[in-house]
């Protein structure tokens, strides 16, 4: 290109057309192949996204959808004055909590013990997965069966010590408790095995060198193990984060029909998720449930920017 | 050798990535493919959604139907919860797509329907041979302008189901006419023999009735206003009827005298097979369900009297969906489906009141008795109930939702032990909030 000499018009134009090929070759081809990402982003991701916004700044019944009423901000600052959206946001928080802390505790731990070279590993490996594997909806009505007030397994079980039957879909704590069981037993053993796999990269070299200055496993595990699989722990919150966020399938199942829909006659283990569907499926107001889906999302960025912000102030201080 | 197989591989895949987002985008454009039609050899398909125990897939009369008229096919897709089954109504109704020929309408959706969907059902009016229904039943889907978006299936007339054995535990009589005349005309009667009946039970653990949530449906559907009045406002909290229900079904939801049951949630099925309650309020079509779930240890021990006062709880319609391919053949369906001949049948397989004014005088109705119910002459028990329902039954569009949030505040008094006058205001917010 850097000798270019000034050629015939005609003579010119022709490789022009020849070179046609090669040129879109070069210029075009590469936005065509990152053209399927885009496409399936602008049509599954920023779509839905905008016209949900969109949504939310109107007044919508599901059967009308061609009829809208401009609200502007009002779905918004109704929300704000919600105490079903503050309750919402506290059952979130709270059946957030109860399920992953336990969860990721019990995985790191499973994975402590998996880790361990045991007769059989493969075996417990794919059984800690099963769970995960399981469907959502089954799981649930299994839990749900098994938290029954008058005939339920778990009732009976404390009856042999002596307790009284739980009514647990109507209480507060217990409903919360026995959503987060089902949660717990759907991820621990997921967690675990990326634990484990995080576990096995650590050199054993620094097991060995720990193991000579006289660490005992405990601290081995503490000194060693955490240490080095600490990138996979913040991963594994993280995700539970977001899943907590959006938890909806087991409290609607547990709740069974009319109070699975509204989280419990008094709204005592209604999740964001569920109360975008009440909204939505229920009163049929898309306005106001896409307004609690783009909170939920608002909720979310502001989580990771919070995490940011605590990274940052952390690694400093270190 | 094995670099070009490379690169070529590598091309098929560019290729194949590329091509997905298309097949992908195009997939979301055509539409479901539920829809019935016409084959190239004439055959046609009719679809059609239910809910709940409707009867039509139970009894194999659908199958009679495609013998007795070759050439047809019937696909029939039952969901178990009418919640669910109408908010997927809802979200074809408003896609436009994915809407089965035949749709069943539950009667607290029948005034939405009317009032927000008149197009897209097809209209019944000028059909020969529909004019057999009770008067208010077609009324109910009906357009101002006079189209008629369905026909009737079932309605819902009430008795009380009763354990005889229970009773009897507990000194009350057990006899069917002598138990309707403790309770005669009055509904606070029945609170009164429940209070009798937890005094002198011999089992502390035995509840009076499983819910009062039955109770309070039995009183507002007693009346032909209910939760809205004829021009469409809400008056449920000044309607005397709902305020009397509330007053009486959170006097016994207090008095200790419910099981505390979700009527056909998970629990409420134990509930019967283990004995746990002794009366239900049932309107007809309940009886299917307790029958099935009480189980054949139970048969001669449950039996029927006469409620109190008449009331309609529940009943249903089948609706045509207007743009159906093949709505012609769908109409004669539900037709055939909803004639007195077949309402009959299904009365007497499982116990669904029938709609049809001409089935309910019809000498196979009105002799039918339940052997399961100690031979209860359930024709002769739900036929008068079904003369005492009110002839105008005012509807609203949220009906539906305004007892589902009833059913929850009373749970409130039962369950969580909230006070009647705080669970009274949750459920006005819940309403404000369903029908806003």
């Amino acid at each position: 290109m850097a000798t270019r000499t000034p050629a015939p018009p005609a003579r010119e134009r022709r490789r022009r057309w020849r070179d046609l090929p090669h040129r879109l070759d070069l210029r075009v081809a590469p936005y065509a192949f990152i053209a399927p990402f885009f496409v399936i982003f602008a049509a599954f991701s920023a779509y839905p996204l905008i016209f949900t916004f969109w949504v939310s700044l109107h007044r919508v019944e599901l059967a009308t959808m061609d009829r809208m009423e401009w609200l502007r901000l009002d779905n918004y600052t109704a929300l704000w004055s919600d105490d079903r959206f503050w309750n919402a946001l506290a059952n979130t928080f709270t059946i957030g909590v109860i399920s992953t802390v336990p969860q990721l505790l019990m995985a790191l731990g499973l994975a402590h013990l998996l880790n361990y070279r045991l007769r059989g590993s493969a075996f417990f490996r794919v059984a800690a997965l099963t769970p995960y594997a399981t469907s959502v909806g089954a799981a649930a009505l299994v839990f749900t069966m098994l938290f029954e007030r008058d005939f339920g397994m778990i009732n009976w079980g404390l009856g042999l010590f002596g307790f009284d039957n739980i009514d647990w879909e109507s209480r507060k704590w217990p409903a919360q408790i026995a959503i987060s069981c089902m949660v717990i037993w759907r991820w621990t053993g997921y967690n675990a095995l990326l634990y484990l796999a995080a576990m096995q990269a650590i050199p054993r070299e620094r097991y060995e060198a720990a193991a000579i200055d006289g660490a005992s496993r405990w601290q081995q595990f503490l000194r060693v193990t955490v240490p080095g699989i600490r990138p996979t722990i913040v991963f594994t919150i993280v995700l539970s984060t977001i899943g907590a966020t959006q938890l909806f399938g087991e409290p609607l199942i547990f709740g069974q029909g009319v109070n699975g829909i509204t989280g419990g006659a008094d709204n005592q283990y209604q999740t964001l998720g569920l109360l975008l569907y009440e909204e939505g499926w229920r009163n049929y107001q898309m306005g106001r449930a896409a307004t609690v889906a783009w909170a939920m999302f608002l909720l979310l960025i502001l989580l990771f920017v919070l995490h940011r912000v605590l990274r940052r102030v952390l690694s400093r201080r270190a | 050798m094995g670099r070009i197989r490379k690169s070529f591989r590598s091309r098929w895949g560019t290729a194949v990535a590329a091509a997905l987002p298309l097949v992908l985008l195009a997939g979301c454009s055509t539409s479901g493919g539920s829809e019935g039609g016409r084959s190239d050899d004439g055959t046609v398909t009719i679809t059609m959604g239910l809910f709940g125990v409707m009867g039509f897939e139970e009894t194999g009369i659908l199958e009679r139907y495609e013998e007795e008229n070759p050439g047809i096919e019937i696909e029939a897709e039952v969901a178990g919860d009418e919640q669910t089954y109408y908010t997927a109504l809802q979200t074809h109704l408003a896609a436009g797509s994915g809407l089965k020929d035949i749709q069943g309408i539950e009667i607290g959706r029948a005034k939405e329907i009317v009032d927000t969907q008149a197009d897209s059902f097809a209209d019944f009016s000028g059909m020969s041979g529909t004019d057999h229904f009770l008067p208010w039943k077609l009324n109910q889907m009906t357009t101002p302008d006079g189209q008629v978006l369905g026909l009737g299936t079932d309605i819902g007339p009430m008795a009380v189901c009763y354990r005889r054995d229970m009773f009897e535990a507990a000194g009350l009589p057990t006899d069917r006419e002598e138990v309707a005349a403790l309770w005669e005309g009055d509904w606070s009667k029945y609170v009164e023999v429940g209070e009798t009946f937890m005094a002198n039970s011999p089992d502390p653990d035995l509840s009076y009735m499983d819910s009062s949530t039955g109770l309070f449906n039995a009183m507002v559907y007693g009346s032909s206003e209910q939760f809205y009045n004829a021009e469409g406002d809400l008056i449920y909290d000044e309607n005397p009827v709902v305020l009397d229900a509330w007053d009486l079904a959170s006097e016994a939801a207090t008095s200790g005298m419910t099981a505390a049951l979700r009527q056909y949630q998970p629990e409420w099925d134990p509930g019967l097979a283990n004995s746990t309650f002794a009366t239900a309020v049932c309107p007809a079509w309940m009886l299917a369900h307790i029958s099935e779930k009480a189980g054949p240890d139970n048969a001669g021990n449950w039996d029927i009297a006469r409620a109190p006062q008449g009331a309609n709880w529940g009943g249903s319609f089948l609706s045509v969906v207007e743009d159906s391919p093949v709505r012609d053949e769908a109409m004669d369906l539900v037709a055939w489906l909803t004639a007195p001949e077949q309402q009959e049948y299904i009365f007497q397989e499982l116990g669904n009141f029938p709609s049809s004014e001409q089935a309910i005088e019809s000498e196979g109705v009105s002799s039918t008795s339940s052997a399961y119910f100690n031979d209860a002459p359930i024709g002769e028990i739900f036929g008068a109930a079904a003369q005492e329902i009110p002839d105008e039954q005012v509807l609203g569009r949220k009906d539906g939702t305004i007892k589902d949030a009833f059913t929850q505040g009373l749970q409130l008094i039962e369950s969580q032990g909230r006070s009647p006058e705080d669970a009274w205001s949750a459920t006005e917010e819940n309403i404000a909030r369903a029908v806003g």
